[in-house]
C-alpha cells in the first residue's frame, strides 16, 4: 500500500531519527511512505483567526497533493498532524474559509477536504492493525515498561482529531503492548510540556515537563515515548532521569530495522 | 351542508396580543356554512364554554371551529362542551392561533392574517366531519410494575392497597433498588435500610403483589386495559419456593472472588449468593458465569449442603404470560460511567469513588462495615476532595456526559460532606461545585449546616487534574471567587457522577411504543399537567425514569402513578379513539404496504369473498384494522398505494380540504 507521506521541517533536521525510523518501519508493515513534491512547512501553529489563510495554505497543497493521487495523507510530526488535520476540517466545514482558499490558489481544481488524515499511529491502529504489527515483530520489547506521552496535540481538539479519548486514550498503550512491553499509566499523559513558552519563560516550561516525568517515573516507568519533536524537547531539555524517544524508534527496535538506520 | 359555529378565543393577551381577534371572528364569518361567530377572552372558561353551548342550541350548530390553543391543551375540554350540548364531540375542530400563530409571530397583521388562515382550514375541515362514536373494550384488572426499586415498590403497595394485584419484575435477584443501597437518606439522615426494608417486606406479605425477580420484561402486545406480556423468569438455579435463604451455600462455596455487584465491586462474593441480608425475596442465586458446577460439572457442594433440597443446576429461563390492564415503567437509573473522565484518575487509583461507592464505604453493612477506610490501603483518608457535577450540566456539544443537572448530587455531597466531618471531625473536606442547587422542603437549611456547623470547605470552581502520586492524590483546582489555583493533596477523591436512564429503559420503550427524550429519559403525556402518564395510553411512569429524581419525589410520583393506575382499574369497560384507520375492501389490493408501516400491529390480512360481475364470486385478500389497537397515527393512510386507507376524524378528503383553504 502507498500513502502520501507530509515528513515536516523538524524530521529534516532535529528530528531525522523520528523520520528514518518510519519510512524504515512503514516498508516492513507492507506501506510505502511516498514523501510529497515540494512540501512546505505545514504553518507550525493552527491559528484560529478567521481571516489568516496564509499559514494554512501549505497544508491544504500537501492535502490537495494526496487528493490528486487519491492517497491517504499520513504525518508523524504531531504538531504537522495538528495543523494538517484542523485544516482539513476547516476545508470540509467552514465554506468561506474553503473558498477564500480556492481563490486564492487560483488552480483548477478545487479542494474541500476529500483527503484522509492519519496520523502515523492511526495508520498502525486503522490501516494496519495491531495484531498484524504484533506478528511482524521481531524483538519483542518485552519487560519494558514504557509510559506513553501523548501531550496537548495529539488528541485536541477531540471534536476535529477524533482520534482517541483525549482524557483516557488507549492508543499509544495498545501500540505499546503490541511491540511486546507494557504500558504504564500514569495521570500526566496528555498534560502539556510547556511549548513553546521554553523559549519565554524556560522555569515554566521546566515545571510543566518535570511534573510529566516525575509523574511517569513515579508509575514506574523506564522509558517514555513520544511523537512530538518539542515534547521530546522539553522534557530532555529539562533534565529527565529516564530516556525520551520518538515511539519510532522502538518501533524500529521491535520490528529489527533499527541498526540499519544507525550509521 | 354543515351549520358551523366559530369561536375566537383571546387568551387574554397571549392570543389577542398579536392577534385581532375580532377581525378573525368577521373574517370567518363569510367562511361556507359558517353561520355564527365571535371572539371571548376565555373561552375555555365556564362563562365561555356556555357561549358555546348556548350557540349550539340556539343556531342549530352542526359543527364547531374553537380558534385557541394546541388541542393538546384543550381540545378534550371543547368536546366534552360540545357533547353537553348535545352535539358529537368529534365535530369539533381546534385551530390553534396561539402556540403556532400568536406565540411565534410578533407583528399584529402577521399574526392576524395568519389566524384568519388556520381557521379558514378548521372551517374547511369541519364541514367534512362526521359523527365518531367510539369503541369500548374490557379492562383486566392487573398492573405490571416494571422495576423493583423503591418507585416501583411505592407504586405496588399503593395499587394493591386500593384492592388490585400487581406484579413487579425486577432483573436484579432482590428488590430494593438503589435505595438498598444507600447509608443515609437526607435531610433528615434516617438510615435507607430501616426506612426501605419494612417496605420491601410489605410486599413480599401482600397478597395481591406477586415478585419477579431476576426476571425481565421480554416482549408486550396489546394496548390500554388488555396489555398482554411475556416475562423472562432467568434461571437462578435454586428453587425460589423452597430456598429458606439461609445461606449455609453462600458459606460453603469454593467460588468466593466474584466482584459483588451490590457493592459496586469493592468486595467480592461467592459463585451462589444472596445479595444482602434484607433481600426480598431472601434465597439464593447462582451466578452462572461462576459457578464451577455450572460451567464444567464438577463441584456441587452448594447441593449437599443444602438441608431444603432447594438447589436445582439444571433449571432454565421461564416464560410467564400475563394479562395487564396497566403498566407502570419504573426502571430507574445509574451513574455514569467514569471511563471518559480520566482527568480524575478514576481508571488509575482505587482511591478515587463514586459517590454511590462513597455511600457503600460509609455503610455499616458495606465492604468495610461503615469504617470509612481508603480501598488502596484501608488507612483513614484525612483529605477528602468532593468533586460535584462530574458529567453534569455538560456542554451540548461534548461528546461526554449530560447536559442536564442530574439534581441529586448537591445534597447527597452535602450529606457525605457532613456526615463525615461529624464522623471524623479531624479531616478536611473540600467539596467543589459549580452551583450549589438545593431548593426543596428543608434542603438549603441541610446544606447551610454542612458549612457553618459541621465546616465543609466549599469552594466555586471544578476540578481540573487528579494525579496518583505516591499515597497522595494530588489535586488541582480552580477556586472561581479569588480567582486562585489550588492544589490539595487528597487521600480520598469522590466524584458526584451524573445519573442516567438505566440501560433496559429504551428496548422497554420500543416495546411498550412510549416516547422517550434525547437522553433516554421516559416523555410525559404533558410536562405539567400530566406527569405520571407516558403518552401511550395505559403506560405510566414512576420514578427517575422519567428525570433526575430524590426519594421523596420519587416516592410522591410513585404514588401519582399507582393513583392514575388505579382510576384505569377501577374502571369495566374503556372508552377507545374512534379517530382509528379503517380499509375500504373495495379498493384494497392486498398488497400489505399498511401492515408492513403499522407500529402497532393493528393491521391483519384476511381472504374475503367479494361479489363479481354476473353472478360470480371471488376471493380477495384484503386488509383489516383492529380499532382497539390502532392508535390513529395514520402511516398506513400515507403508505396505502390505492387509496384504500383512510383515517376516521382525519380522512384524507378533509386534510386537502383544510390545505385548499389556506393556498387559497
Amino acid at each position: 500500500m502507498k500513502v502520501s507521506y507530509f515528513p515536516g521541517c523538524t524530521l529534516k533536521n532535529k528530528a531525522k531519527d523520528l523520520d528514518e525510523y518510519a519510512r524504515k518501519s512503514a516498508e516492513v508493515l507492507g506501506i510505502t511512505l511516498e514523501e510529497i513534491q515540494d512540501w512546505q512547512c505545514c504553518g507550525g501553529v493552527f491559528t484560529t483567526a478567521k481571516n489568516e489563510i496564509a499559514t494554512k495554505l501549505s497544508s491544504v497543497r500537501a492535502l490537495k497533493d494526496a487528493a490528486a493521487k487519491e492517497q491517504p495523507l499520513v504525518s508523524v510530526c504531531s504538531a504537522c498532524h495538528n495543523v494538517i488535520k484542523q485544516t482539513n476540517h476547516a476545508m470540509q466545514t467552514d465554506s468561506d474559509f474553503a473558498t477564500k482558499v480556492n481563490n486564492y490558489m487560483a488552480e483548477e481544481s478545487l479542494y474541500t477536504g476529500e483527503t484522509q488524515v492519519y496520523h502515523y499511529l492511526e495508520m498502525l491502529r486503522d490501516l494496519v492493525g495491531f495484531d498484524a504489527l504484533k506478528e511482524k515483530v521481531v524483538n519483542a520489547l518485552s519487560g519494558k515498561k514504557i509510559a506513553a506521552y501523548y501531550g496537548c496535540l495529539l488528541l485536541r481538539p477531540n471534536g476535529v482529531m477524533q482520534m482517541d479519548d483525549p482524557e483516557n486514550p488507549q492508543i499509544m498503550e495498545n501500540f505499546i503492548r503490541a511491540i511486546g512491553a507494557t504500558p504504564v499509566l500514569y495521570a500526566m499523559r496528555n498534560e502539556c510540556c510547556g511549548g513553546y513558552i521554553s523559549m519565554e519563560s524556560p522555569d515554566l516550561a521546566a515545571n510543566k515537563s518535570n511534573a510529566v516525568v516525575k509523574n511517569a517515573v513515579a508509575a514506574g516507568a523506564d522509558m517514555i515515548i513520544t511523537a512530538c519533536p518539542l515534547c521530546k524537547y522539553n522534557l530532555i531539555k529539562n533534565g529527565a532521569e529516564i530516556p525520551v524517544v520518538y515511539f519510532t524508534e522502538v518501533l524500529a527496535e521491535a520490528l529489527g530495522v533499527k541498526e540499519d538506520t544507525n550509521e | 351542508m354543515q351549520r358551523v359555529g366559530v369561536f375566537v378565543c383571546w387568551c387574554g393577551s397571549n392570543i389577542a396580543g398579536t392577534v385581532d381577534v375580532a377581525a378573525v371572528a368577521e373574517a370567518l364569518k363569510n367562511e361556507p356554512g359558517v353561520v355564527f361567530s365571535t371572539d371571548y377572552q376565555y373561552m375555555c372558561s365556564q362563562a365561555g364554554q356556555d357561549i358555546i353551548k348556548n350557540a349550539i342550541a340556539e343556531h342549530n350548530l352542526t359543527g364547531i371551529v374553537v380558534c385557541s390553543c394546541s388541542p393538546r391543551m384543550h381540545e378534550a375540554t371543547f368536546r366534552k362542551t360540545a357533547a353537553a350540548a348535545g352535539l358529537n364531540p368529534y365535530m369539533v375542530e381546534i385551530a390553534n392561533i396561539r402556540e403556532q400563530c400568536s406565540w411565534v409571530h410578533k407583528d399584529m397583521t402577521t399574526g392576524t392574517e395568519k389566524a384568519i388562515i388556520l381557521g379558514k382550514a378548521a372551517v374547511a375541515k369541519v364541514n367534512l366531519n362526521t359523527p365518531l362514536t367510539p369503541g369500548e373494550s374490557p379492562v383486566t384488572k392487573r398492573a405490571l410494575v416494571i422495576g423493583g426499586g423503591i418507585a416501583g415498590i411505592q407504586t405496588a403497595l399503593d395499587i394493591a392497597d386500593a384492592g388490585f394485584p400487581v406484579d413487579i419484575v425486577e432483573t436484579k435477584p432482590t428488590i430494593g433498588g438503589k435505595m438498598a443501597q444507600l447509608d443515609k437518606t437526607f435531610p433528615t439522615l434516617d438510615c435507607a435500610a430501616c426506612i426501605l426494608t419494612p417496605k420491601m417486606v410489605d410486599v413480599a406479605q401482600n397478597e395481591k403483589i406477586r415478585i419477579f425477580s431476576y426476571s425481565e420484561v421480554e416482549e408486550v402486545g396489546g394496548f390500554v386495559g388488555n396489555f398482554d406480556v411475556k416475562i423472562k423468569k432467568k434461571a437462578r438455579y435454586v428453587k425460589e419456593d423452597i430456598c429458606t435463604g439461609c445461606g449455609a451455600c453462600v458459606d460453603k462455596c469454593p467460588m468466593k472472588k466474584n466482584p459483588n455487584e451490590f457493592n459496586l465491586g469493592m468486595d467480592n462474593r461467592p459463585a451462589i449468593y444472596i445479595p444482602f441480608a434484607q433481600a426480598v425475596p431472601k434465597v439464593a442465586t447462582i451466578d452462572p458465569n461462576a459457578c464451577n458446577m455450572l460451567k464444567n460439572g464438577k463441584c456441587g457442594l452448594c447441593a449437599r449442603v443444602c438441608a431444603a433440597g432447594a438447589i436445582d443446576y439444571t433449571q432454565k429461563d421461564e416464560i410467564i404470560e400475563e394479562k395487564y390492564g396497566a403498566i407502570v415503567v419504573a426502571t430507574g437509573f445509574n451513574p455514569i460511567s467514569m471511563e471518559k473522565f480520566d482527568e480524575f484518575a478514576y481508571n488509575q487509583s482505587k482511591d478515587v469513588i463514586t459517590s454511590l461507592e462513597f455511600e457503600r464505604l460509609t455503610n455499616a453493612a458495606g465492604p468495610t462495615a461503615g469504617h470509612l477506610e481508603r480501598p488502596s490501603d484501608g488507612k483513614s483518608p484525612k483529605t477528602i476532595v468532593f468533586v460535584q457535577c462530574v458529567g453534569s450540566r455538560c456542554d451540548a456539544c461534548s461528546e461526554k456526559g449530560k447536559e442536564y443537572c442530574s439534581k441529586i448530587c448537591c445534597m447527597y455531597t452535602a450529606k457525605h460532606a457532613m456526615l463525615t466531618r461529624d464522623k471524623y471531625p479531624d479531616t478536611d473536606v473540600y467539596v467543589f461545585y459549580i452551583d450549589v442547587r438545593t431548593p426543596g422542603k428543608n434542603f438549603d437549611e441541610f446544606y447551610r449546616r454542612a458549612v457553618e456547623e459541621f465546616g465543609v470547605k466549599y469552594i466555586k470552581g471544578m476540578v481540573g487534574k487528579v494525579t496518583p502520586e505516591g499515597d497522595k492524590l494530588k489535586v488541582q483546582a480552580s477556586d472561581l471567587l479569588s480567582n486562585k489555583q489550588l492544589h490539595i493533596d487528597a487521600d480520598l477523591v469522590v466524584l458526584a457522577a451524573a445519573i442516567e436512564p438505566d440501560k433496559s429503559a429504551r428496548p422497554l420503550a420500543t416495546m411498550l411504543t412510549a416516547s422517550m427524550d434525547t437522553n433516554d429519559f421516559f416523555t410525559e403525556a404533558h410536562p405539567k399537567l400530566r406527569p405520571v402518564e407516558s403518552p401511550t395510553a395505559g403506560v405510566f411512569l414512576s420514578g427517575a425514569c422519567q428525570g433526575p429524581k430524590d426519594i421523596p419525589e420519587t416516592v410522591s410520583q410513585a404514588g401519582a402513578a399507582a393513583s392514575k393506575v388505579i382510576g384505569l382499574l377501577a374502571k369495566d369497560k374503556l372508552t377507545g379513539n374512534p379517530c382509528v384507520a379503517h380499509s375500504n375492501e373495495l379498493m384494497c389490493n392486498g398488497c400489505s404496504s399498511c401492515e408492513r408501516v403499522c407500529p402497532y400491529g393493528a393491521i391483519t390480512y384476511e381472504d374475503k369473498e367479494f361479489r363479481m360481475p354476473n353472478r360470480t364470486t371471488k376471493i380477495r385478500r384484503v386488509a383489516s384494522v383492529n380499532p382497539a389497537v390502532c392508535q390513529g397515527c395514520g402511516a398506513c393512510t400515507v403508505a396505502c398505494p390505492s387509496g384504500a386507507m383512510d383515517l376516521k376524524g382525519f380522512a384524507n378528503s378533509q386534510i386537502i380540504a383544510e390545505v385548499d383553504a389556506i393556498c387559497k
